[in-house]
Formats: structure tokens, C-alpha cells, sequence
């Protein structure tokens, strides 16, 4: 699956298989040692929120699950 | 005044593996229209939930009548977040997705709930609720009616690309027996109570 930075697309795929293999073996079994994809994670990020500036997406500042605050009301 | 969607399907697959299967649902074939995904925050609380934000942009796929309406909006993908909370201790994984950009012309807010059962742990089920509104003045229903029959036809092309993602995932575990016996036990006792697959 594609990055929506171009050229962020291999650091998601390394990044990816490090989290898919820490949540099947480590998380989901309960294990709470150290995240060991937390350098992966940040090379990815910087791409990625590069990418998102420079394509003026706007989701900075958005608050997260922020409109399940009006669907609770509802 | 906005229209609203519910569905309750179980699936015959364990919540761990739906859950990893979730991470990894894209690309599949339903998925075309689904052009790129990022995971734009992660982090693990201290009361050890698994909360995750992503990005997805997905093609503006609108009816020939709306084109017409909002030429500009050809031009722009639509920026959807998702954002999601796994719960190991209760066994429950809950997103919320929602579009961030033409909100105005029509605002999908959708939530899901894929919850496991220990008394019945290779059933998953998987609630969605969606509410659909419009903001356009005097088009507003008619949005809405295309807004709810796309959604529709999306949470089939999600629940098969999910199902798709799963059994990947159970060839390539096939290939690692680590829990093969546990799975078994397991499958012995469900059989008794098979419920048939639902697609709404």
C-alpha cells in the first residue's frame, strides 16, 4: 500500500512489518517490554508529516475520535 | 435531519487474528479506491490501550449529477482519519473514521466495534454504525440518499477485503503450527453452534 508521501512509501513497508510483528507477538500476548519499532516509527513519521505539510492536509490540531464527543450526544 | 446506519455481523474468526488482520486489510481487491494509508500517530497508554490514528485518501467517486454540481471537487481526493483504540483487557477494538475534507458537501462519520467473546472465542463480532449528512442547501437529501446506498456498498467491500486480509493471514500462519492446537480445540467446540456467515 502506498504512502501518501511518495517517497515515504519503503519506511511505511519496513515500519509496518515491525508493528505487525510486535502486535501478534508481543501485544496481544500481554507482553509490555519496549516497542522495538520506535526508530522505524520516526524515520516513517518525519516523511510522512513532510508529506502532509507540503499537500496541505488539514488534520493537524484534528482531536482524536473527536466526533464521537457529538455521536454520544446523539 | 441526516441518515443513520446499523449492522451487527459475527465473523468465525478469532479477535486477535481480525484485529491483525485489520492492520493489514490494505491493499486487497475491494480496495481500488483506496490510494494510500499511513499510520500518523501510535502509542501505546499507561493503562496499556493501543491507540492509532491513520491517514487513508481514497478516490471522490461522485454521481454524474453531483459532478456537475462541484466541478472542483474532481480534483481533490478525500482525507479520511481513522482512529482507533484496542483494549486488550476487555477484548475490544473500537475506530471512529470520518472524512476531514468536502465535509460540507456530504460527512461520513462511521463507527466500528470489533468485540471478542470468551465464552465463544472464535466468534467475533463486528457492530458499525454510520451517520450520513449534508450540509449542501436544497440538495442535502438527495446527497444523503448516495451517501447511505455508497456506504452500504462500501461496508460489503470492507467486510470482504477483512475476510480477505484473514485468510492471508491464516495461510501464512499455517506455515508456523506455534498455536495450531489451541486453534483446533477451539474449532471442535465451536462447531456445535455454527452460525452462518452475514453480509448486510
Amino acid at each position: 500500500m502506498n504512502s501518501v508521501g511518495e517517497g515515504c512509501t519503503e519506511l511505511k513497508r519496513e515500519y509496518d512489518q515491525c508493528f505487525n510483528r510486535w502486535f501478534a507477538e508481543k501485544f496481544l500476548k500481554g507482553d509490555r517490554s519496549a516497542d522495538p519499532c520506535s526508530e522505524l516509527f520516526l524515520k516513517y513519521h518525519t516523511c510522512v508529516q513532510k508529506a502532509i505539510k507540503e499537500k496541505d492536509i488539514p488534520i493537524e490540531g484534528v482531536e482524536f475520535m473527536g466526533p464521537n464527543r457529538e455521536k454520544a450526544d446523539s | 435531519m441526516g441518515k443513520h446506519f446499523f449492522s451487527e455481523t459475527d465473523i468465525k474468526s478469532a479477535w486477535g487474528q481480525v484485529l491483525a488482520a485489520f492492520w493489514q486489510r490494505y491493499p486487497n481487491p475491494y480496495s481500488t479506491h483506496v490510494l494510500t494509508e499511513d499510520v500518523v500517530f501510535r502509542e501505546v497508554t499507561p493503562d496499556n490501550l493501543l491507540l492509532c490514528r491513520r491517514l487513508l485518501t481514497k478516490t471522490s467517486r461522485l454521481p454524474r449529477w453531483a459532478e456537475r454540481v462541484f466541478p472542483g471537487n474532481l480534483s481533490h481526493s478525500v482525507y479520511i482519519i481513522e482512529d482507533s483504540v484496542v483494549d486488550l483487557g476487555n477484548r475490544s477494538l473500537t475506530t471512529l473514521t470520518w472524512n476531514v475534507n468536502h465535509a460540507k458537501l456530504m460527512r461520513v462519520v462511521e463507527r466500528c466495534v470489533f468485540a471478542g467473546d470468551q465464552d465463544r472465542p472464535v466468534w467475533t463480532r463486528i457492530t458499525r454504525e454510520a451517520w450520513i449528512s449534508s450540509g449542501v442547501f436544497g440538495l442535502s437529501r438527495p446527497i444523503q440518499e448516495f451517501g447511505l446506498a455508497r456506504f452500504r456498498s462500501n461496508q460489503v467491500k470492507a467486510m470482504k477485503g477483512l475476510e480477505h486480509a484473514l485468510s492471508n493471514l491464516q495461510k501464512a500462519s499455517a506455515v508456523c503450527p506455534g498455536d495450531s492446537a489451541e486453534k483446533h480445540e477451539n474449532l471442535n467446540s465451536a462447531s456445535k453452534t455454527q452460525k452462518p456467515q452475514q453480509y448486510i
